[in-house]
């Protein structure tokens, strides 16, 4: 432990020498307030920032009324971009009748082999067409990882405007932070090789977002 | 990492004349300029964004201590395993300690500019640990065993070719000619390391004190993997990336992606608190952070304290005419460009990198793009008069600036001196009114240039005149 002790006291040092710190109250209100910087005008519609954005983030996308709009529409998106017609999903969607829809859905965490991942989403942000996806004991971090195609759910009415606002929901919804927050913002992608933007790097080759009406 | 920004002149006359380093540079000249500048336009408040993320991160640093004391409090309270560490040599004896107390045999790893500082791939390699890069652009010069030539796009300098060969060696597979496939060749190939390696190594773009998370940003979903599938996750970061909340985590986010490479947001930003939780499915059973000082408590203490502020979005280089034409190999440590300038004298020692704070301009492109408002050329201004208070610039240059200081310090005798310098200039000159060699300190100078003669009066000659009129 010497170590740490060593070194915020030489972070003390360094700053009382300069006479800048602002004092153990500042930081607690900055803590405990969590003040948001200024933001730019997003004087936008929403859900349409969130569909253009994710456009420009090369997702593609697709509405439905209800959830259980969601097999069909899947089923609609992977036979025609030629894709194989099973996967993984979230248990949330374990109810849904996939088999009807001509597809084979198992509700686990995905492996290397699974080609194909369905999951919900936390919420989505419309300033970055961005969703946010939690991970836990239902919410596989895998499955919007490991498979060639991510397929995400999303309703209408958790489209929030921006990262601050989803920060909120997740403060009221939720009151802490699980494992890991990922933030998504359309297929993984790469520029590594003479600036070439390549998609499929190491993530998803494809991301589709599926908007549900209710 | 070793260090030779000591060759400096050297290595860069060398990229200078290398037609390969010139095409790469003349391939990515430029483009993330443009790309920024977009990207900009869709914030409305840009400066006024800039401003609050600069205060912020001063902010941060005026109350290092106790916000990196709440870090610490909440991430043990979720379970992660901290570490502080002062040195190099410690921080990466602690990671290797880690491996070993867990039988880790194989490493997989996410770019981490503090990974390259310590030398730590060699370092676990050495222990007997098989250390993978996932980044394309790391993993790339690692088989060439090479060095990043800049911090967002570390293979900037190998051309497609040179990778399609380098592949087909390392591969074993017959040569590929195309960017696309010898990218998803390089996702082959690290796929099974993903999913087999016992342990993953990543950097921390931030350390979030509300939450006690750690943060990285990745475009590749390198970061996401090496977060989440192996069964233990070492995260390493310096002391100054703590930020206070997650609504600063929002604010610097419009920026990072926008200044580095014109996104509007990075594709996936990680934040991870604590080690695998009770009932979940998948994330490792073990997360250890291993916070670093490597000389920035000496950085915080001195007037380079600014470079502290950076966030390491790579458009200071981007912006840099001198890094545009010699590339990033010539600064000789992790930092090129700018930022190198500056923190590589602060990390290493000024006597080490003595030309670096010479190697600008300024322009102060750098100062207008940094994002968090970092003074580069006034940074590098006062490393240059430190080095010249050490003695430790040339003699005939401290030489040179001591005799025309003695004499600008003299109104009369400057003006005569001047007077007879600008006639025999002009003389010299001759028909083309161009200086080809000039004399003494001046010779290096005009070496790769010519330099336009005077007209034959002095400007406060000319500024007499006029008031008389
Ligand atoms: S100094 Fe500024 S511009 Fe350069 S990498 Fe750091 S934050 Fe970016």
């Amino acid at each position: 432990m010497a170590a740490r002790e060593n070194i915020l006291s030489r972070i003390r040092a360094a700053n009382a020498s300069l006479q800048t710190g602002d004092g153990a109250q500042s930081t607690a209100s900055r803590l405990a307030g969590h003040p948001r910087g200024p933001l730019p005008t997003m004087g936008w519609d929403p859900l349409q920032r969130f569909i253009d954005c994710s456009i420009a983030a090369a997702s593609t996308l697709d509405r439905v009324d209800k959830r259980e709009g969601v097999p069909v529409a899947v089923a609609r998106y992977l036979s025609e971009n030629g894709l194989p017609m099973r996967g993984v999903c979230w248990p949330e969607f374990a109810d849904l009748d996939w088999s009807g829809a001509g597809l084979e859905m198992q509700a686990r965490s995905a492996n290397g082999d699974d080609k194909v991942g369905v999951t919900g989403s936390f919420c989505a942000l419309a300033e970055t067409g961005t969703l946010l996806l939690l991970s836990g004991e239902q919410q596989h971090a895998t499955t919007s990882l490991l498979p060639e195609t991510h397929v995400a759910v999303v309703s209408k009415k958790r489209v929030v405007v921006c990262m601050e606002d989803a920060w909120d929901l997740l403060r009221k919804e939720v009151g802490h932070l699980p494992r890991q927050v990922n933030f998504v913002s359309g297929p993984s992608r790469t520029a590594d090789i003479e600036m070439t933007l390549v998609y499929g790097a190491h993530g998803p080759f494809r991301v589709h977002i599926i908007i549900t009406d209710e | 990492m070793e260090i030779t920004s000591a060759r400096f002149k050297k290595v860069a006359s060398q990229k200078l004349a290398d037609p390969k380093v010139q095409a790469a540079l003349a391939n990515a000249k430029g483009r993330f300029v443009v790309a920024r500048a977009r990207a900009i336009k869709d914030l409305d408040n840009f400066e006024e964004i800039r401003q609050a993320a600069a205060d912020v991160r001063d902010h941060c640093l005026a109350n290092l201590d106790q916000y990196l004391e709440e870090w610490e409090r909440k991430a043990t309270a979720a379970g992660t395993i901290v570490h502080w560490v002062e040195s190099a040599a410690e921080m990466t004896r602690v990671v290797l300690e880690i491996a070993r107390s867990n039988e880790v045999r194989k490493v997989i790893k996410s770019k981490s500019m503090l990974g390259e500082e310590t030398g730590m791939n060699e370092y676990l390699e050495r222990g007997g640990i098989d250390v993978r890069e996932t980044d394309l652009g790391e993993y790339i010069i690692q088989q060439a065993n090479e060095h990043p030539s800049h911090i967002i796009a570390p293979a900037t300098h190998k051309s497609k070719d040179d990778i399609a060969d380098l592949f087909a060696q390392k591969h074993q597979r017959p040569r590929l000619d195309d960017i696309t496939k010898l990218t998803h060749e390089a996702r082959e190939i690290l796929r099974p390391h993903f999913l087999d390696a016992d342990m993953g190594i990543t950097g921390a773009n931030f350390l979030v004190a509300e939450t006690g998370s750690t943060m990285i940003v990745t475009n590749e979903g390198n970061g996401r993997m090496t977060t989440t599938m192996p069964r233990v996750h070492v995260a390493i970061s310096s002391i100054e990336k703590c930020i206070p909340t997650l609504e600063d985590v929002s604010l610097i986010m419009r920026l990072l992606a926008r200044s580095a490479t014109g996104q509007s947001i990075s594709n996936y930003i990680s934040m991870t608190t604590g080690p695998r939780r009770q009932g979940d499915s998948d994330g490792p059973e073990q997360f250890h952070v291993i916070i670093v000082d490597i000389g920035r408590t000496r950085v915080l203490g001195s007037d380079l304290r600014p470079a502290l502020r950076c966030i390491r979005c790579g458009a200071c280089m981007n912006h840099c005419p001198v890094y545009q034409n010699i590339g990033g190999h010539a600064y000789g440590w992790v930092y090129p460009g700018p930022i190198g300038s500056v923190l590589t004298p602060a990390y290493v020692g000024l006597e080490k990198a003595l030309d670096l704070p010479n190697a600008a301009t300024m322009c102060n492109q750098c100062g207008v793009a940094c994002p968090v408002k970092i003074p580069l050329p006034d940074l590098m201004r006062k490393l240059r008069e430190k080095q010249t208070q050490l003695k430790l610039s040339p003699a005939s240059q401290r030489a040179g600036m001591g005799a025309w200081a003695w004499l600008a310090s003299r109104p009369f005798l400057y003006g005569l001196a001047t007077k007879v310098a600008v006639r025999l200039g002009k003389l010299a000159g001759g028909k083309e009114s161009m200086l080809h060699r000039l004399p003494f300190a001046g010779r290096e100078w005009t070496r790769g240039r010519d330099l336009p003669a005077p007209r034959g009066r002095t400007f406060r000659e000319i500024y007499a005149a006029r008031k008389k009129n």
